[in-house]
């Protein structure tokens, strides 16, 4: 190959030496969180159904998601619900072509799991001081 | 389709029925539209369900469901989303489940789980609003 030293080409990538950036970790963490989601949404089926078997199905059931435990798994899920809305939008704008240059699809990444990290917060925050429950 | 001169496949793989199914553009448009639908379904039934059952009462719980349109909402976010999860798992059992009894077993449970439970939580908002 003429042209740059041998240190200064490309590597070719390999598992091992990717650097990660911040699209890749965007599109993990977009099947990951659809992963979580589809167990999330089994449990919003047994949720209903514990709705309607009455209230000494429903009662425990959000006893646990009234606990420690139980919000933490909530939080979780609004924040994947907000990650996965946010990146499944910013995947159809990029079926349409638009906003794959690089600049523009990390700018889009990083908006996407800041909005991910505020979304449960805000709700959170709206529960817990709005005065609304 | 093009003739046999055509193709890109080998006799051998035509034989066995490897090569695509054929069935991508579909899966492709399915995921786009579901994908749609729950950018405004989702959004909706976690604020609406946060502000209403948030407080864990039961009753809240019944007095959401048996809005007409909470239930409607509900019914169809629960169709659209157990839709979209189940092709969305198709993709990730493909990408990553190689032999093929662990492949077909995991696509046949990803096939019927949903349908199962979506049928029961649909019955289940039925028999809130309608049940005895």
């Amino acid at each position: 190959m003429a042209g740059a030293r041998p240190d200064q080409r490309p590597i070719s990538p390999h598992v091992s030496i990717w650097r990660w950036h911040v699209t890749m970790a965007s599109s993990i963490l977009h099947r990951a969180t659809g992963f979580g989601l589809y167990v999330a949404a089994l449990g919003l089926a047994l949720w209903l159904m514990a709705a309607a078997a009455g209230p000494q199905m429903y009662e425990p059931l959000m006893a646990f998601l009234m606990g420690p435990l139980g919000q933490i798994a909530l939080y979780l899920i609004v924040a994947a619900i907000a990650y996965h809305l946010a990146n499944g939008i910013r995947h159809l704008v990029f079926d349409t072509g638009a906003g794959l240059a690089p600049s523009e699809a990390d700018t889009t990444a990083w908006f996407v799991i800041l909005f991910a990290i505020a979304v449960p917060i805000g709700l959170w925050a709206l529960l817990t001081f709005g005065g609304l429950r | 389709m093009s003739g046999p001169e055509r193709s890109m496949r080998t006799p051998l793989g035509r034989v066995r029925h490897h090569g695509a199914a054929g069935e991508g553009t579909g899966h492709f448009i399915a995921q786009r539209w579901t994908a749609i639908a729950l950018a405004l379904l989702a959004p909706w039934f976690v604020v609406n369900a946060a502000l209403s059952i948030g407080g864990g009462s039961y009753t809240a719980a019944i007095d959401f469901l048996t809005d007409p349109v909470n239930a409607v909402g509900v019914i169809l976010l629960v169709a659209v989303s157990f839709y979209h999860m189940a092709l969305g798992m198709q993709e990730i059992i493909a990408d990553y489940i190689h032999k093929p009894f662990s492949k077909i077993s995991l696509l046949l449970l990803n096939a019927f789980v949903p349908f199962v439970l979506a049928a029961g939580a649909v019955f289940a908002v039925l028999l809130v609003n309608f049940g005895a």
